[in-house]
């Protein structure tokens, strides 16, 4: 970047006249993050991935904000109400929040802010974040032209009226999600496709954006004028786009990055021999499963061969020996930790793995199958490490204990979602992330309408009833009860495997202070620090 | 009668093979080289572990009496996985080449041969796939038609045969000059007849040194595919993807990488030498 | 000579343009779109998606408005990048490319040029068996295992250089040397074989019975004629360096363009992949222009009329 340089050039110079001095200055406080993949966009509206929230996070604050522990805490909205019937919420935005160029963060930035993401021409791909605002799926759609029908409305600068079409006990999560930031209307028009350059930015969270070289580094600095910026520690911050994480690994070990974005996972008997304190292994709220194509045979109306499979494998196995990184067994589609919600259970989750096999056996030869007519079928996974040891453990499993003939079909990437969202399929290796912290993210997936997220094809209007009855529902206990349920009759048909829970990985420098494990592996910069 | 006065002067493959035999790098290669492909041909077969065998109790396990090579991050047998690498990697560098031999050799020396505007134009669509960058090419070959090894084949020996074509045209160019070429044109000899007997036999020497020394970059790019995820379906494997595997494992495993770093060096290492050999031993100028 | 290269340039443009129309079908008829990500998105915003960036109209409209676009220096926005111009990332990455390229074939061609010619002058000695087995070491392991054994040991273990990044003259040395590992050993093995057979030349028998000594005669001669066949290796492979290499500059984390060679066909990331694929054919077509170029200077038998 032509700003770069010249910067740069600044700042060697500044650093050798100081060294030259002889004078200790007052350190600035900088870390260095391994961040995963270049930033696709930090437009708010037109990224979709981990690497870039994590930056938009620092840049932006949104009306609702995540503490250290990713717990919900006011953002630009000092309070707010949410009317009886729990489809009105009226945000007070504080009095000192302002952009980094001094103008007042207003409740027609927000407006703003979700008219662009929800307008057809903008073409977000996560727009649909925000559908639970009355009218906004309609707006996106183009069955609606005028953004003002969508359901939000300043009342006055400090006060902004959010209406929903329907109560969504998770929305006030969802306001945490880049899409429902803010945006400074004047810089974003008059800087059109680049008002996203160092210079041109202007953000209202604890950082700006002072320095992209693109798949090198980004730079932020402290944002002075952000209402809490006395609290806040670091002075800069570098993301560092890491795709190789052995090498990622290499770098942290030789002092260059402070955090990683994640572990090899060929290196963790070195990891945990040599640098265990430093290793940060926590559960996500996300599960990895394989789904079984039920539109097709041999799955189609076939739960007890479904069921078979499931059964035999040993996931204590292949967690402890396979993939290594904690993950824990998963026996349910919802991970645990899910706000609001109880975990549930396949009925054998503590069945010895014997009396599972045997129970396997016998479930696999009522549908027919044994060792002169054994099950023929494939894996579907995309390329990674990770993905490959799992299919192949997994087919092991299934070989040892039924018989099974597996085949293993690798795909890149786009290939591979390809080949899945057209369900050209046997059993497909896929994961879920949770977009925030509420079971009907996870169950929403699977109704029978859901579209191509339905990786099994699953289709139960019992289940469909109770999944779409709990988004609508206000009492609390009810719905917790309904998607409960809902999850009972999903174990039940087995559309699909569950795996395991995912658990996030990184290393963390004994230097590095605030940083705290959580469920959605969110580590706002503002609450970290570096000592020495 | 005819054939006697058309053929090259005297044949220059009886002294070839003197020379090459005296060459001891060539030959201590080409025993090496043997010695490897029987293994990979014999001892899968006879292995005490299958292919994708899982051994729950080794899982990246060292070297040790049960496995010799020790286990991969799976749990398999690297000793055996190896092996079968081997015939994957070798097949693969092989047909690949032979691949590129036959199109390489069938259009340089029709070019050659034909001259004008075919020439023209068969050069022209070698210098368009030159100017393509075959990282991009191969990829997108990878991702049409999936993993499938004999697509992989066609899809490495598709990109390697540029060179030979080019090196075939330049030799078919000075061969039709020469007067025995000239001789079975007069006699009226047909085109394809003259190319296929008289062209294509006094290329080989040039082809057969250019081959020895495609098989290792063959080799050498599947594992460069390997390295970025595109190499052969599961459970098969090659070295390519048993060295990068190995390169992820470098510090827990560095029996992952040595052994099958090992072999695809030393294979290298002797299919380079065997080239040097050919190259000096069929070059007339070099006593 | 100057109509020579007008006639050539010339020549290149149709060259450019069917290398245009396959790259270009090539990348849409494969698997999947850039828009595709784990999270399917609902019909609705697919649909908004595809009109933005016009993939709704049909292949032939989206060719011609590329073609058009093109011949205005308009590359699009990159799909994958999406706030960047292909221009601009092709404008940022190049030069990073380029400095790294060129530093590994200077390296590599004084250290190759000189390796081969010595080991050719001493033939059979200690010195030529153990450069011809360092070369063949350098062909033989690949660079994703030289890169990441060079970081571990030098990098980590001695700490005598970073790991990776981009900017500093420390942080090049390791990307450089094993960038241009395996090149020295080309150039070497090529110098070595090209300068035995200039040995037994005629001329240089000439030059020898003439009573040149040994030393003017490499010099003079020899060493000039060994260059030939080095500088046509020297210009497709100093082309393909200096555009990039992905496996070093993913391990290293180089801001470089090599990279988008995989990943921008990896990611159907339309728009950039064609502005490389262009980006690269034009490289090529120059170099090999430029070599033929240079060719006369080194051998007075060729002349371009």
């Amino acid at each position: 970047m032509s700003i770069g340089r010249p910067l740069r050039l600044l700042q060697g110079l500044f650093f050798a006249a100081i060294l030259m001095l002889g004078a200790a200055p007052a350190w600035a406080q900088a870390i260095h993050l391994g961040n995963g993949t270049e930033p696709e966009s930090l437009d708010i509206h037109q990224s979709s991935g981990v690497s870039e929230a994590n930056i938009q996070r620092d840049l932006f604050e949104g009306l609702i904000a995540e503490g250290p522990d990713a717990s919900l805490i006011p953002g630009a909205a000092e309070s707010w109400e949410i009317s009886e019937d729990g489809t009105l919420y009226t945000f007070h935005l504080r009095e000192d929040a302002v952009w980094s160029n001094g103008d007042p963060v207003t409740a027609g930035d927000f407006v703003y802010a979700f008219h662009r993401g929800l307008a057809p021409e903008t073409a977000a791909a996560y727009a649909f974040i925000l559908y639970p605002v009355l009218n906004a799926e309609q707006y996106v759609a183009g069955e609606i032209d005028d953004p003002d029908a969508v359901g939000i409305r300043a009342i006055d600068d400090r006060t902004l009226e959010i209406t929903l079409k329907a109560p969504t006990a998770y929305f006030l999560d969802m306001l945490t999600h880049h899409m429902a930031y803010p945006l400074h209307r004047a810089s974003v028009e008059a800087h059109p496709g680049d008002w996203t350059r160092p210079g041109n930015l202007v953000s209202n969270g604890a950082f700006t954006l002072a320095e992209w070289a693109p798949q090198s580094f980004i730079r932020l600095e402290k944002n002075p004028r952000y209402h809490g910026a006395d609290e806040v520690a670091l002075d800069e911050i570098f993301y560092y786009p890491t795709e190789d994480e052995g090498q990622e690994l290499q770098r942290y070990r030789a002092g260059e990055l402070d955090v990683t974005y994640d572990i090899p996972a060929d290196q963790i008997d070195w990891i945990v021999a040599n640098l265990n304190d430093e290793y940060r292994n926590y559960p996500y709220l996300g599960t990895y499963y394989y789904a079984l194509n039920t539109t097709i045979a041999p799955f189609a109306g076939n739960i007890g061969l479904r069921k078979a499979l499931s059964l035999a494998i040993d996931r204590e196995v292949l967690t402890q020996k396979i993939t290594r990184a904690g993950e824990i067994p998963a026996y349910s589609f919802v991970p645990p930790g899910v706000m609001g919600y109880q975990q549930q259970s396949e009925d054998w989750a503590d069945w010895t793995q014997e009396a599972r096999n045997a129970r396997a056996r016998e479930l696999y030869a009522a549908a027919g199958y044994g060792p002169d007519n054994p099950l023929e079928i494939e894996i579907l996974y995309n390329t990674s490490d990770n993905h490959k040891k799992v299919a192949i453990a997994i087919a092991a499993m299934w070989k040892q204990t039924l018989g099974v003939q597996t085949t293993l079909r690798n795909e890149e990437w786009k290939a591979y979602l390809s080949s899945r969202d057209e369900k050209n399929f046997e059993i497909v290796r896929a994961g879920w992330i949770g977009d925030y912290n509420d079971a009907n993210t996870f169950l929403e997936l699977f109704v029978s309408d859901a579209g191509m997220m339905n990786n099994p094809g699953y289709d139960n209007p019992r289940y469909d009833e109770l999944v779409k009855g709990g988004a609508f529902e206000t009492d609390l206990a009810v719905r917790e009860g309904m998607l409960e349920e809902a999850e009972r009759i999903f174990l039940e048909d087995s559309p699909l495997i569950p795996i395991y829970f995912y658990t996030t990985q990184h290393m963390v420098k004994p230097t590095v202070g605030g940083w705290i494990d959580n469920i959605k592996d969110v580590h706002p910069s503002r609450f970290l620090s570096v000592d020495g | 009668m005819i054939e006697a006065l058309a053929a090259p002067p005297r044949s220059p493959w009886r002294d070839a093979g003197v020379r090459l035999l005296r060459n001891r790098a060539a030959i201590v290669s080409c025993v090496v080289l043997a010695m490897i492909a029987a293994a990979c041909a014999l001892v899968p077969s006879f292995a005490q572990w299958p292919l994708d065998a899982v051994d729950w109790s080794a899982i990246q396990a060292p070297p040790s009496a049960e496995h010799w090579f020790g286990t991969d991050g799976n749990g398999r047998d690297l000793f055996v996985r190896i092996f079968y690498g081997g015939r994957i990697s070798l097949t693969l560098g092989l047909a690949a080449t032979l691949v590129a031999v036959i199109i390489g050799v069938a259009w340089g020396a029709t070019a050659g041969y034909a001259g004008g505007a075919v020439d023209g134009l068969m050069m022209r669509a070698v210098d368009v796939l030159y100017a393509l960058p075959f990282m991009f090419f191969v990829i997108l070959l990878m991702v049409f038609f999936g993993r499938d090894m004999v697509l992989m084949f066609i899809a490495l020996g598709a990109v390697s045969w540029l060179d030979m074509a080019r090196i075939v045209r330049g030799q078919t160019l000075t061969l039709k000059r020469r007067e025995f070429v000239r001789a079975a044109h007069a006699m009226g000899a047909r085109p394809t007849a003259v190319v296929v007997r008289h062209i294509v036999p006094n290329l080989l020497g040039p082809v057969a040194v250019f081959a020895t020394l495609t098989v290792p970059r063959v080799i050498l790019f599947e594992s460069l595919l390997s390295f970025l995820g595109l190499g052969v379906q599961e459970p098969m494997t090659s070295w390519g993807v048993l060295i990068s595997e190995g390169a992820s494992a470098m510090e827990s495993a560095p029996w992952m990488l040595l052994f099958p770093a090992v072999f695809l060096a030393t294979t290298l290492f002797a299919l380079n030498f065997i080239g040097d050999g050919l190259r000096d031993a069929l070059d007339p100028r070099d006593h | 000579m100057f109509s020579y290269t007008l006639r050539r340039l010339a020549g290149a443009v149709p060259t450019v343009f069917v290398i245009i129309a396959i790259a270009f079908f090539m990348i849409r008829l494969a698997p999947g779109g850039p828009f595709d990500q784990e999270r399917s998105v609902p019909a609705e915003i697919q649909a908004n998606l595809e009109r933005a960036y016009h993939l709704d109209e049909p292949l032939t409209t989206q060719f011609l408005r590329y073609l058009g676009n093109i011949l205005t220096g308009d590359f699009g926005p990159s799909f994958r990048y999406k706030d960047f111009t292909v221009t601009e990332l092709l404008a940022d990455g190049f030069p990073v490319s380029l400095k790294l390229g060129l530093a590994a074939m200077v390296i590599a061609l004084i250290v190759g040029f000189a390796a081969g010619a010595y080991a050719a002058l001493r033939r059979n000695s200690a010195f030529d068996a153990a450069t011809m087995t360092l070369a063949m070491t350098g062909i033989a392991v690949p660079n994703f295992v030289v890169a990441p054994l060079l970081t571990l040991t030098l990098g980590v273990w001695l700490a005598l250089l970073p790991v990776g990044g981009w900017g500093s003259f420390d942080q090049a040395i390791l990307p450089v040397v094993a960038l241009a590992m395996p090149e020295i050993a080309y150039i070497a093995r090529l110098t070595r074989g090209s300068m035995l057979e200039v040995l037994r030349a005629d001329f240089v028998r000439t030059a020898r019975a003439k009573g040149l000594s040994e030393r003017a005669m490499v010099l003079r001669h020899a060493l000039q004629a060994a260059a030939l066949p080095v500088l046509s290796f020297l210009g497709p492979t100093t082309a393909a360096v200096i555009t990039g290499s992905v496996v070093i500059e993913q391990i290293f984390g180089i801001p470089g363009i090599g990279r988008h060679f995989v990943q921008g066909a990896l990611n159907r990331d339309y728009t950039l992949v064609m502005g490389v694929v262009i980006f690269y054919a034009v490289v090529i077509i120059a170099f090999n222009l430029l070599v033929d170029l240079l060719y006369p200077l080194f051998d007075p038998r060729v002349r371009h009329d």
